[in-house]
């Protein structure tokens, strides 16, 4: 196992920022932390990466535990959720610095930078604040990359990049899972959970979660319809009065919807909806998302919460 | 540690501002303050009311003009002319000569010649006067050797060190010691406080380097800069100004490179504390730039200070530098009369670089 978190809390003041998180990341995995911002993503990754104590709880990364921070700063590679290059040094003397203060050589490691460093050695000589989003997190990767590490800290890097681009990025990622490196990775795009081995959900500093994508997505457990129409706000607001009703989100330019019955009656539900004068309305059932995984237990959790 | 040194040399010389703040302004306050700011008389416009109209005014009035202080710039007839052109404002001076001045000098008595000085700036009057009142008196020796002047006490003053009271004496001491803090202390403040703002700081932290390793890559850069500075002032002063070099060369290199570090800890120890580049800016300027140019003996003599202000000189690096400074360079003494000073500059040094390291952060705040 090369990441064990075991209950780890920290609170800047009154805002608590993790509550007792714990789960495991073991070699060879694509990790997945999945939350919107402020979640404690970025926190926990700053504990783990020796930046923070936390309050109470333990961790062990790299075979060392937190407190040892020399040893662990000199097994893991960290790419921050901010773009932390050097803007007025060229790609190339980027890296020569990163690989120089690891006390290694680009030359050295190579091999393992190779397929991201191919892309962006066309640019070799430009400043590394001129690259498009893209590029920059391909070089800051290749950068934390340089001395390789055994466990691999990826704070939000795909977030202010392109579709394209982002999804190379993760191709990059599935490459270094089998060479067996861990690889802890935080993103607010639900759908990129999917790509990870395993995935915990983190929301309000509480992990909701931790399993497989799929098996999320399976424990979701009831039927799920979404429904396209021009007037998501009226659709809304007509449907919280519908009786079955049990919870309606917008999901991009369609609603999700739940029923409150084990078996819910779709006919009937449009019925509903055209006696409220809606007629563009199309009903499909679908199969549930990480997304949709996720705001389900987040529900839950805040009704935990206030009550 | 190679790496991060050829690392900051490219911020350095990317960085086109901060290029021309660090070599450009030198020089540029050096001759400043060499040529321009400079509390010499040097071509007064004077005007002469001259009613002995003999041989000796005239002589006179050649010596003063041969001096180079002043310029002529007309004979005036009556002495209502006097306030008219004073209110002109172009001259700063009028000679009157009073009549039958050749038999007065020649017989050894009292000669009649009056300077009106212009004193709307007081200190440039003083001098004006006490000049022109010198040269009257070298002819009046020159022309009577042999006659004893009546029997009074002339105190003859000697200027110690600076015989001419030139400024640029004190000026290239004091801007050596700006110039060194500036560029020292601000320049590595500023340096470091933007690898914690650009974010930087974040990933050298959770590196293997160690906070001596950063402070140290950060602070070797600038110790080389800093001493091509501390050369060019040094090579201004004695080409350009004819600043003497009376005390050991050797003992003058190692001083102003201890005055470097002092200056480099005092900005890694305000880069402990500042967390933005804005941040160490203003507390480098306000905190280290005022009190050095105000308390440090550069401007205003710290003699002369309330005592509030004469204790507070006491903790500026910047005013025992300048004593050893003065002290090699103009009084030529050896290095064994300085030892408190430089022990001072030890001692502060020693003392920042220690409360730096205790500070530095391995953590994020």
């Amino acid at each position: 196992m090369e990441i064990r978190i075991e209950s780890i809390s920290k609170s800047f003041g009154d805002v608590r920022a993790l509550v007792d998180v714990t789960f495991d990341v073991n070699a060879g995995e694509l990790f997945g932390l999945i939350g919107p911002d402020g979640g404690g993503k970025t926190t926990l990754f700053r504990i783990l990466t020796t930046l923070m104590l936390p309050d109470s709880g333990n961790a062990v990364v790299a075979g060392y535990p937190i407190s040892d921070y020399q040893a662990i700063r000199r097994s893991v590679g960290y790419m921050p959720g901010r773009f932390s290059l050097y803007p007025d040094l060229t790609v190339e003397e980027n890296l020569k610095f990163f690989a120089s203060i690891f006390g290694t050589t680009v030359e050295k490691n190579y091999e393992l930078i190779r397929d991201i460093y191919v892309q962006i050695e066309p640019f070799r000589d430009r400043r590394a604040g001129a690259l498009s989003g893209g590029m920059k997190q391909k070089l800051a990767l290749c950068c934390a990359l340089i001395h390789r590490p055994k466990v691999l800290f990826l704070d939000e890097p795909t977030t202010g990049v392109d579709p394209v681009s982002r999804k190379e990025f993760w191709e990059m990622l599935d490459r270094l899972r089998q060479d067996g490196m861990a690889i802890l990775v935080s993103t607010a795009y639900m759908d990129e959970a999917s790509l990870c081995d395993r995935v915990a959900l983190i929301h309000q500093g509480k992990i909701l979660t931790t399993d497989t994508p799929a098996n999320i997505t399976v424990t979701f457990g009831r039927p799920l319809y979404a429904i396209r129409t021009s007037n998501v706000y009226e659709v809304t607001r007509d449907i919280e009065s519908y009786a079955y009703a049990r919870t309606i989100y917008p999901f991009g330019e369609h609603l999700h919807y739940t029923d409150k019955r084990e078996k819910p009656d779709p006919i009937e539900l449009e019925d509903f909806l055209r006696g409220k004068g809606h007629h563009d309305i199309e009903l499909t059932a679908i199969e549930p998302t990480i997304e949709d995984a996720f705001m389900e237990l987040a529900e839950t959790h805040s009704q935990i919460l206030t009550q | 540690m190679k790496g991060f040194i050829i690392k900051e040399f490219f911020h350095i010389f990317r960085d086109r501002r901060s290029l021309i703040i660090l070599f450009g302004m030198p020089i540029v306050q050096i001759l400043l303050f060499g040529f321009a700011i400079t509390n010499e008389i040097r071509n007064v416009n004077i005007a002469v009311l001259d009613k002995a109209r003999d041989e000796a005014s005239e002589r006179i009035i050649e010596k003063m003009l041969a001096s180079g202080y002043f310029v002529m710039n007309g004979y005036l007839e009556t002495e209502d002319e006097i306030e008219p052109i004073f209110r002109k404002g172009k001259i700063k001076a009028v000679v009157v000569f009073g009549p039958d001045l050749d038999r007065n000098l020649t017989a050894g008595g009292i000669a009649p010649v009056q300077i009106i000085a212009d004193a709307t700036d007081p200190n440039t009057a003083n001098t004006i006067a006490a000049y022109a009142a010198s040269i009257v008196r070298d002819y009046q020796a020159d022309i009577n050797p042999n006659v004893t002047l009546p029997l009074e006490t002339i105190p003859e003053v000697r200027m110690l060190y600076n015989p001419e009271l030139k400024g640029v004496f004190m000026f290239i001491p004091g801007t050596m010691t700006v110039i060194l803090m500036l560029v020292s202390a601000m320049m590595t403040s500023i340096s470091i406080a933007r690898e914690k703002e650009m974010g930087t700081m974040e990933v050298l932290l959770v590196s293997p380097l160690k906070p001596v390793q950063v402070v140290a890559g950060k602070v070797l850069p600038y110790i080389l800069l800093s001493s091509i500075n501390a050369t060019v002032i040094l090579l201004l002063g004695y080409f350009v100004f004819r600043m003497p070099m009376q005390g050991s060369l050797l003992a003058l290199m190692g001083t102003t490179l201890l005055f470097i570090i002092t200056t480099l800890s005092l900005g890694i120890f305000i880069s402990t504390v500042a967390q933005t580049q804005q941040m160490a800016m203003m507390m480098s300027l306000i905190g280290l730039m005022l009190p050095t140019i105000m308390l440090s003996g550069f401007v205003f003599p710290i003699d002369s200070m309330p005592w509030p202000l004469r204790v507070l000189s006491n903790i500026i690096p910047a005013k025992w530098f300048i004593l050893i400074l003065k002290g090699l360079m103009l009084k030529g003494v050896s290095i064994t009369y300085l030892w408190k000073e430089v022990l001072i500059l030890i001692m502060m040094t020693l003392a920042l670089i220690g409360i730096s390291v205790k500070k530095y952060a391995i953590r994020l705040a």
